[in-house]
């Protein structure tokens, strides 16, 4: 029985992987190709290859300037999520307190509110705080589905270190800022990362609130909103795969830098 | 005794728990509970020329239940959600299962597998439109070998086209928290079934299973939670249409907020949607161990 065999492929992988690339590959043939539908059918190799479309998407200032601030409010986001998730994940790992269960659930609840229903609200609470069309409008928004999934991805991570380290340091006389610095926050540096890359993630395609919230100086991605969003977007065929070629750039750094960490990120949770 | 929590307690006098969950939870009052409260208030009132409200009490409620349009994109959701689900699960722990029996370059796979959910939403839609126009779309031609064209105007055909797009778009996370499962499973385990000359399914079954059983909770709570409420891919692909055979619930919500401006009967929506949500979820934690079973156990 050769089961277990660590094979050098497996066919399966090869071809789900292929499912996946090949939308992504045929786009970038798209956006390679001359503006507009005018091929006649279907091509799987570009016939003519010119970088007209994205030099459009970059030489149009609020064109370039909607990936600049996507970013921003994106890394807002992390930064934010994070502050704020790491002491709450550290307090539902190591505390007993009134509540704390069904806390839990309540926050997840929080995670699967869809935009679509609290959009109309934020903006009116964005307004009220003067933050329409702002960066950190934005950021906080995402919270809204952020700060649950990080709690819950770094509690499993702070929960997996042995609870007698926080006695050991305590007994070793380090006060509570040394332990995080110095014994907490590096044991589960993986853990963050793969929070940050998720927390990332999600603000980055969500483009609902993000639209709603902005008008001018924040705006995401203006391009792609425009282009792609519009029945026209067939008529800019190419340069509408250009720009959405574009925003997978981002992503698929984030993921690269972390790559060692996004599954086992999740697995040290589960040893228990 | 002398721990570190009860370290602090001496110096603030309240359980620590809640001075380290007060930045979460004043953030998560800030984005969900008081945009929910006014959620809320919107749906017992009727709004005229957008500034001035009166009480209706639950009058919008009362429309929205006996309202079929509604009902059918309720349904559509539910039916929409446990065809992907069935879908992604099936695709997504048999691959992330081969993934990781093979080993080699996994870290590169999982990378390439994370690259649909890291699409921009929007651009999923357009993706998947244009990959079914008829004249250049690769998949629209690859069903046109069969001697069949296939057209968006068509129910069967655009709900082809969304569970495609979708499972496209998500297996790729059951795939990454599965793999993640695996890799938390000790080799011993396997050893056991190699010397009990377990077959493969069988080692499935009773090896594996049992040890992804969290993690495959995580991803079905996760995945039912965004499937339920999808809402810019399908819209991209067909606008709803035809007819409004793809119209599912968080589209006629947004449709009734913001193109009607209803602002009373939308939350009305809304407020069935959350009680509709948190049942289920409420059912799927507790059924399968997550709210009982604690989660802080120490390692």
């Amino acid at each position: 029985m050769k089961y277990w065999a660590r094979k050098k492929w497996s066919l399966t992988v090869v071809l789900y992987a292929c499912f996946t690339l090949f939308p992504i590959y045929w786009m970038f043939v798209l956006s390679l190709q001359p503006n507009a539908l005018n091929s006649s059918g279907l091509s799987l190799w570009p016939s003519s290859i010119s970088i007209q479309n994205f030099a459009v998407s970059f030489v149009k200032a609020d064109w370039a300037r909607g990936y600049l601030n996507a970013t921003v409010y994106a890394c807002l986001n992390v930064l934010i999520t994070l502050i704020v998730a790491v002491p709450a994940a550290f307090a539902f790992s190591r505390y007993k307190f009134i509540g704390d269960k069904s806390l839990f659930f309540w926050l997840l609840v929080c995670r699967m509110i869809p935009p679509a229903i609290v959009m109309l609200p934020m903006v009116q609470i964005a307004s009220i705080f003067n933050l329409v069309d702002t960066h950190l409008a934005v950021a906080l928004a995402h919270c809204l589905f952020n700060v649950p999934i990080a709690i819950w991805i770094l509690e499993g991570f702070i929960s997996s270190i042995p609870k007698e380290i926080d006695e050991m340091a305590q007994v070793d006389g380090y006060s509570t800022l040394r332990f995080w610095q110095k014994i907490l926050l590096p044991q589960i540096v993986p853990g963050i990362g793969v929070t940050a890359f998720f927390c990332f993630m999600f603000s980055w395609v969500e483009l609902t609130l993000a639209n709603a919230l902005t008008t001018v100086n924040a705006k995401p991605i203006g391009a792609i909103l425009k282009l792609v969003a519009s029945p026209l977007g067939g008529v800019h065929i190419g340069l509408a795969a250009a720009v959405s070629i574009l925003t997978l750039i981002p992503g698929i750094l984030v993921a690269w830098l972390v790559r060692r960490h996004i599954a086992r990120g999740f697995s040290m949770g589960q040893i228990k | 005794m002398n721990s570190y929590a009860t370290h602090h307690k001496r110096l603030v006098k309240v359980n620590p728990a809640w001075v380290l969950l007060a930045p979460s939870l004043l953030v998560m009052a800030l984005c969900a509970v008081l945009p929910l409260v006014i959620v809320i208030n919107y749906s017992v009132q009727d709004s005229f020329a957008g500034d001035q409200f009166y009480w209706v009490g639950l009058r919008w409620f009362e429309e929205i239940l006996h309202s079929p349009d509604f009902w059918a994109a309720a349904l559509r959701t539910l039916v929409f959600s446990l065809i992907v689900i069935s879908v992604q699960f099936t695709i997504g722990i048999f691959v992330a299962r081969k993934l990781f029996l093979k080993h080699r370059n996994s870290n590169f796979f999982i990378v390439l597998f994370s690259v649909p959910m890291l699409t921009p939403w929007l651009v999923v839609g357009f993706l998947w439109r244009i990959m079914m126009d008829p004249d250049i779309g690769p998949l629209s031609n690859a069903i046109q070998l069969v001697g069949i064209t296939p057209d968006l105007n068509v129910v069967s055909w655009a709900w082809f086209t969304i569970i495609v797009m979708d499972v496209w778009h998500w297996t790729g996370l059951i795939i990454v928290l599965t793999f993640s499962g695996y890799l938390s499973i000790p080799e011993s385990h396997f050893q056991a079934a190699r010397i009990d000359q377990a077959s493969p399914w069988r080692t499935f079954r009773y090896v594996e299973l049992p040890k992804l059983r969290k993690v495959l909770i995580i991803a079905l709570l996760l995945r039912f939670m965004d499937s339920f409420m999808i809402y810019i891919e399908p819209f991209m692909v067909t606008r709803g249409g035809p007819d409004r055979a793809t119209t599912f619930m968080s589209l006629e919500l947004i449709q009734t907020a913001s193109i009607q401006f209803d602002l009373g009967k939308a939350g009305a929506m809304s407020v069935f949607y959350l009680i509709v949500m948190t049942t289920i979820c409420w059912i799927l934690f507790r059924a399968m161990g997550l709210g009982t079973q604690s989660t802080r156990s120490s390692g």
